[in-house]
């Protein structure tokens, strides 16, 4: 994180620590997590809490298996960052085991068994959601509903989300319902105007709820670009690619397809755009690589939500895409000043 | 192949036995363990050890055909051209597939289906062919056939802890289905470890296979490094030997 503005002379650096850097960006998700619990109740809150306190004892406890310092890297917030953003993307009201098992595998098995904060080659937050999503398919696809709740004004109470995480809550199916991604994947044979006109999910308040949340996340997200925390480039890219598919696929095809307006503002676009695929961890370091990964996700999410097995890709694409950052990185090195044009990788033997 | 050079260092002489027979139980079942440190055989492996009984039915399978072509190759090491020694090894490790195939197809039906592809494959399973090459073509008959069943042991166990450990963490249960194996006495064999357990997909998916496997290769490595820990600081207390030559490559002995 830190390396964004390291530059000569490093006075200026005052301030802009890791730790800085990583609290910058939960604050900056607070007008999405605002938004949700408005939206959803409690839960997210609840599941950042839980998330929160499962980071810290995996990280201390790895940490001190590790022999290394456990104040001084649990005081980075990093830890913390990936609870945060994995709380915001698990359903509100799911179990509180899922969340241990996601933030536990997260900060284990993709953060610390590489080596820590700084060696990760994927997205820890999106390793846990990734496991949850493939290991508990049904609990992790049940979304508080929006539409009933959101008509009547029945957000589920504090004590209720308690109840739905810690136990069972009874009549949880009369909470929750697709999300507008999960509707639109399974309209099935329905054209695009028959399944927004009669699929729960697609209905106004459903969609307008996801509209409040992604518009959340901007906000957010623009937050961090203006405090120079992320660049612009890769969410650009990343929303420019998928607005693009998704406009080209909607010009050929406006009967089966969904409008680049619905692909931008449902699901975790605005929230994967901005907070999951800026990690500067595991994502270029380059600007030109930067547009060419944020790019990369965002055809990958169209092409997931579109033709592939779960109703949104953004925890796949960004992981598909850490996987290429090292490559990508690789053939958009910068020129270096004073060098005709930028070296490609090592030429051994040759010096330009 | 890494074992090969390791055992033809061993072993200059192509007649000489290396007879040690504590050394082959301990290479198989531990310092050159075919799942841990030659990582042979890793397809079905992965594979199948979604359950203790796939991989302990697997590993049996293995472990016969695995003995079985030790011997027989072991047997022919005089006759057989040196041109044309692999594709012999390779039609007498399908003869003993084929014979294994058949005997769970009449005995235990139903794992035979479970396992499907897996049994055929064991031919190209890179464990038995390269233990065919690399010590039992140089070995007499009961050195190769004790050699054959150890590593076909080491084989196995890793197989049967993988397939407990994802069972475990995938379904929270232990031994269900063992019947299919062992005949009516083994029903209620079955050990439910967590009641309502939800079931934990991933550690049944390919990809438990492989964590599983990491954790396992980095148990053994961390258990090794404590020993060589433990010899060394013994021979520190006892002082330094008269005199020592220093080697930089290879393995040293002792």
């Amino acid at each position: 994180m830190a390396l964004l503005r390291i530059t000569s002379p490093h006075t200026q650096r005052a301030g802009r620590r890791t730790s800085w850097v990583m609290l910058m960006v939960m604050l900056a998700t607070v007008p999405g997590i605002a938004v949700q619990t408005w939206l959803f109740g409690w839960g997210t809150l609840i599941n950042i809490a839980i998330a929160g306190i499962a980071a810290l004892l995996s990280e201390a406890l790895i940490l001190s298996i590790r022999r290394r310092s456990v104040a001084f890297f649990l005081k980075d917030y990093s830890a913390l960052l990936t609870a945060v953003l994995l709380g915001i993307a698990l359903p509100p009201t799911v179990a509180w085991w899922v969340t241990v098992t996601a933030v536990a595998f997260a900060i284990i098995f993709a953060k610390q068994l590489y080596g820590g904060l700084g060696n990760n080659p994927f997205n820890p937050a999106m390793v846990g959601y990734a496991i949850v999503l493939v290991s508990f398919p049904v609990p992790m696809t049940q979304w508080v509903g929006a539409h009933e709740l959101l008509a009547s004004g029945a957000v589920p109470t504090f004590s209720q989300s308690l109840q739905a995480i810690f136990q069972h809550l009874p009549n949880i199916d009369s909470y929750t319902m697709a999300t507008p991604l999960d509707g639109f994947k399974h309209k099935n044979e329905l054209s695009s105007a028959a399944a927004f006109s009669s699929i729960d999910a697609l209905q106004l308040p459903s969609l307008s709820s996801w509209l409040w949340i992604n518009g959340a996340y901007l906000l957010g997200g623009l937050m961090l670009v203006w405090l120079r925390v992320i660049t612009w480039h890769t969410p650009a890219a990343l929303l420019a690619a998928l607005a693009l598919m998704a406009g080209v696929f909607y010009l050929f095809d406006p009967a089966h397809a969904a409008s680049p307006w619905f692909h931008l503002t449902t699901g975790a676009a605005m929230f994967g755009a901005f907070f999951i695929a800026t990690d500067p961890v595991s994502s270029c370091t380059s600007n030109r690589g930067k547009l060419v990964y944020g790019a990369g996700i965002g055809i990958l999410i169209y092409i997931i939500r579109t033709w592939g097995g779960y109703p949104d890709g953004v925890a796949f694409g960004v992981l598909l895409m850490n996987f290429a950052a090292p490559l990508i990185d690789y053939y958009t090195q910068p020129r270096t000043y004073g060098h005709q044009k930028a070296k490609k990788g090592l030429k051994i033997g040759e010096d330009n | 192949m890494s074992t090969e050079d390791t055992l033809t260092s061993e072993n200059p002489q192509e007649s000489a036995p290396s007879a040690n027979y504590s050394e082959i139980i301990y290479n198989g079942l531990w310092k050159n363990n075919p799942a841990l440190v030659q990582l042979l055989g890793l397809c079905p492996m992965l594979a199948v050890t979604s359950t203790v009984v796939n991989a302990l039915g697997l590993g049996l399978a293995t472990m016969v055909v695995l003995m079985g072509s030790n011997v027989a190759v072991s047997l022919i090491r005089n006759y057989v051209a040196d041109a044309v020694r692999l594709p012999a090894f390779v039609m007498i490790i399908a003869s003993f597939t084929t014979c294994i195939e058949l005997i769970m197809q009449a005995y235990t039906y139903e794992l035979y289906q479970i396992l499907g592809i897996f049994i055929p494959l064991i031919v190209t399973n890179c464990a038995i062919l390269g233990r065919a090459d690399a010590f039992a073509s140089r070995n007499p008959v009961l050195p190769s056939a004790l050699d054959g069943m150890m590593m076909g042991l080491g084989f196995t166990v890793i197989l049967v802890v993988l397939g407990g450990m994802r069972e475990l963490i995938g379904q929270g249960t232990l031994f269900s289905d063992m019947q299919l194996l062992f005949g009516d006495m083994a029903l209620h064999w079955k050990l439910v470890v967590f009641a309502n357990y939800p079931d934990v997909l991933f550690a049944m998916l390919p990809p438990g296979a492989f964590i599983g496997l990491g954790l396992l290769i980095a148990l053994k490595n961390f258990m090794d490094e404590r020993e060589q820990k433990r010899l060394a600081a013994q021979k520190a207390q006892q002082g330094p030997a008269e005199s020592k030559r220093v080697r930089v490559t290879g393995q040293t002995a002792s």
